[in-house]
């Protein structure tokens, strides 16, 4: 076992653990953002620099700072280690840069992308982002490409994050069709020439993807997400565990998704048929609403507030002190 | 003239045959290692020498050595690193081609140092015809009994194998090499863990230089106190220094560490001063990724002392107004150079060589290319120049790999020293997006 600090919260955690693992114990807004790491993906994370954090001291036995910011989702806690996210001043205005990295091939089309409002990717940017921006070339674009008939690729929205590469390479394993092709920005996620990822678990993809790259074909522009409602429900399937959360407008389920963490991670993969084909009611038992996080637009509007430690941001307005103090972000568990 | 130790007889007819070269004393720290020395004694005595690598980092080499991880009935591996693409640097390419029993004799010894039975030279993919020179020279070993089983009767085995890359400049990355030679994309490995515990097919590896594995070979023939009297202080030893850029004499030179960087311009022994009789403008004095310095700078430190060709000395100052050794590659730059166009061509080759893998160098050094572009071009304006040194900043310390830092220092150097010269750009746009235009003092007070 391993004792740290974090933020200064002491946790302690198995050897071995993570740093962002770590922090996900303590839980609650100190957590950093993961864009790319996802737990039940083998070799996934370090990539987007999202969640870079300062170790202030690296261990009882060598207690000198790291002399870099590192990856908190791929970097193993060490006995004594003291981290620093969002009290370090350092840390925040990084994190800013990424962001602004993030967003500068991104196509901002929210208004029209599916993924708008579960999006990793605008919540990132809404609490660490600032609103201009300073890139003024051309962005990168691309042709949409259909992966098969149910999943569309729309590189132009990629951040390039690998968790569907390693999805089609874990979970959908098939023929290895999907990867990155060409490097720096002109690297691009694909199947060779439009090949389908022939796999009952290909359309895992979708639930993986922190933006809007990879969507679902038969919900494309049917309906903003936050005007259907989540209802978790689950079916008697062959292929996969069949637990699943239906998306419903009206009497109509728009969407079958998997069941996703706190942190966006799906809990069960399931198979395509659960998720493309069985589209009415009378195909699943309903188990009831699906627990939407207080912070997501989903739940009628209720951002949580961004600042994440107002000891660190200094000239807060009153309005928002108050707020914070009257409305302590979420603890895990609470 | 100092002494030259790895290339000696570089110019002798036919010494990339196994025969002449060993009549030249050629594979004597191999015989003198396995017959004398247990592997221990070869790593103290690399310590002793105080090597440091020269593939750009300057990491001492006995200490890595020392650092690898020795579980036992768990295969280890040495790597060299010969897929050498920074620009400027043309060092490790003259010495393979040339002398390629050099770098052989250098992979027994450390292989036998380091316990290995398996190595592997990774080489750049451009450099085909070295690659043939090496597979020649490789047969020649083991048809003499150099490489192979029971290497000269001592029971130590060794296979030792020419992988060729692809030609990215990434793979020169140590961990982005492991996963090439492993057959994957060549993106680089996040660290911890690092290769010494889990390298080569998540086996303990130690990756190193061509120049640092071929520099093992005289540190064994002579000793470690020995080499270590060539030098000065921290830099022991001999290094090869691609010279090029705007010299009379460009080339590679084996200089002793501690020569003053005036007279391996100015000398005629080295480089031989400017061409055309022109003045210095510019210095890169370690590959393209370490920050350029003006002439003021790279002749005399901030205190005033003399530059040296020490890796302390030209760090002196730090980045405010120092540089890096690096690799070698020395690029100087005459009064007709334009800064800004020079940082924009070294900006291109990293927005092409990124991997694409982590963000802040997938975007930013895009990002850098195409502001460069925009101020070179005469399309800048005055707010370009900081957002060039924010984004560098941003860019810097935050990625996977080191090429982050790379595409980074360079255009956060050439800010710093000649600001003016961007400024030049923006005032002067249309002056300054003619074919050859450059900026000179003159014309700015006319």
């Amino acid at each position: 076992m391993a004792k740290i600090t974090f933020d200064g919260v002491e946790v302690e955690v198995p050897d071995g653990t993570t740093i962002l693992n770590a922090a996900r114990q303590i839980g609650g807004s100190i957590v950093p953002p993961a864009m790319c790491y996802y737990t039940p993906l083998k070799g996934s994370g370090g990539k987007c620099r999202a969640c870079l954090v300062r170790v202030a001291a690296g261990s009882a036995k060598d207690p000198r700072p790291m002399p870099k910011l590192v990856a908190s989702c791929v970097t193993p806690v060490q006995d004594g280690m003291v981290v620093e996210n969002t009290t370090s001043e350092q840390v925040l205005n990084v994190r800013k840069g990424i962001v602004e990295m993030l967003l500068i091939n991104h196509p901002l089309d929210c208004p029209v992308c599916d993924q708008a409002g579960e999006c990793d990717l605008q919540n990132f940017a809404f609490e660490h982002g600032v609103s201009t921006t300073r890139y003024q070339e051309e962005r990168r674009t691309f042709e949409k490409i259909d992966i098969g008939p149910l999943i569309q690729l729309h590189m132009t929205r990629c951040i390039l994050c690998y968790r569907c590469v390693y999805t089609a390479d874990q979970i959908a394993k098939g023929d290895r069709v999907h990867g990155v092709l060409g490097r720096g920005d002109a690297a691009e996620i694909g199947t060779y020439i439009e090949n389908i990822i022939d796999n009952d678990f290909s359309g895992n993809v979708i639930d993986v993807c922190p933006v809007g790259a990879l969507t679902d074909k038969t919900f494309r522009f049917k309906q903003r997400v936050w005007f259907t409602k989540p209802m978790n429900a689950h079916r008697d399937c062959p292929k996969c565990a069949g637990n699943v959360v239906l998306w419903y407008k009206g009497k109509d389920v728009l969407r079958t998704t998997a069941r996703k963490d706190q942190y966006g991670e799906v809990k069960e993969w399931i198979c395509n048929e659960c998720r493309f084909e069985k589209k009415e009611t009378s195909d699943w038992v309903i188990e009831g609403p699906a627990h939407i996080d207080r912070s997501s637009v989903i739940s009628a509007n209720h951002y949580e507030l961004p600042v994440l430690n107002q000891s660190v941001v200094a000239d807060l307005p009153e309005s928002t002190v108050r707020d914070l103090q009257q409305n302590p972000p979420l603890k895990l568990g609470s | 003239m100092g002494r030259k130790l790895l290339t000696e007889h570089i110019n002798v007819e036919g010494i990339d045959t196994f025969e002449v070269y060993r009549k030249h004393g050629g594979y004597r720290s191999v015989e003198k290692a396995i017959k004398t020395m247990t592997p221990d004694e070869v790593v103290e005595e690399v310590k002793k020498s105080g090597l440091r690598g020269r593939g750009g980092a300057g990491f001492p080499t006995g200490m890595k050595w020392s650092f690898l991880a020795k579980p036992e009935g768990v295969p280890r591996y040495l790597v060299c690193n010969a897929d050498e693409s920074e620009p400027g640097t043309f060092k490790d390419r003259q010495l393979m081609s040339k002398l390629p029993h050099l770098l052989i004799e250098g992979m027994i010894t450390s292989s036998y140092a380091l316990g290995a039975n398996t190595s592997y030279i990774y080489i750049r993919g451009e450099l085909l015809y070295v690659l043939r020179i090496l597979e020649k020279a490789i047969a020649e070993a083991y048809a003499n009994g150099f490489l192979g089983k029971n290497i000269l009767g001592s029971g130590y085995d060794l296979d030792l194998h020419v992988h060729p890359g692809g030609g990215a400049y990434i793979c020169g990355e140590e961990t982005a090499l492991l996963e090439s030679l492993e057959g994957k994309r060549g993106n680089p490995r996040n660290k911890p863990p690092f290769p010494a515990v889990q390298g080569l097919y998540a086996r303990p590896t130690v990756v190193n230089n061509v120049e640092s594995i071929a520099a093992v070979v005289p540190i064994i023939n002579e000793g470690g106190d020995e080499y270590a009297k060539i030098g000065v202080g921290r830099s022991t030893g001999t290094k090869l220094i691609s010279a090029c850029g705007h010299l009379n004499k460009p080339g590679i030179y084996e200089i002793e560490l501690g020569v003053p960087v005036e007279e391996f311009i100015y000398s005629d022994e080295y480089c031989g001063g400017i061409w055309k009789g022109r003045q210095l403008k510019a210095v890169v004095a370690g590959g393209s990724s370490v920050p350029i310095l003006p002439t003021e700078l790279i002749l005399k430190t901030a205190a005033g002392e003399n530059r040296l060709m020490t890796y302390e000395s030209l760090s002196d100052g730090g980045f405010v107004t120092g540089t890096m050794l690096g690799s070698g590659g020395f690029i100087a730059m005459d009064e007709t150079t334009c800064i800004v166009r020079n940082t924009w061509n070294f900006s291109r080759f990293y927005h092409h060589e990124s991997c694409g893998q982590c963000s802040p160098c997938r975007e930013g050094t895009g990002w850098l290319e195409k502001v460069l572009h925009r101020l070179e071009h005469g399309h800048g304006h005055m707010e370009d120049i900081d957002l060039l040194v924010s984004v560098a900043k941003q860019i810097e310390g935050n990625t996977i790999c080191p090429l982050g830092e790379a595409a980074a220092w360079p255009v956060a150097a050439a800010v710093r020293h000649f600001r003016h010269e961007f400024e030049w750009h923006v005032t002067h746009a249309k002056e300054a997006a003619q074919p050859g235009a450059v900026y000179r003092p003159s014309a700015v007070l006319a």
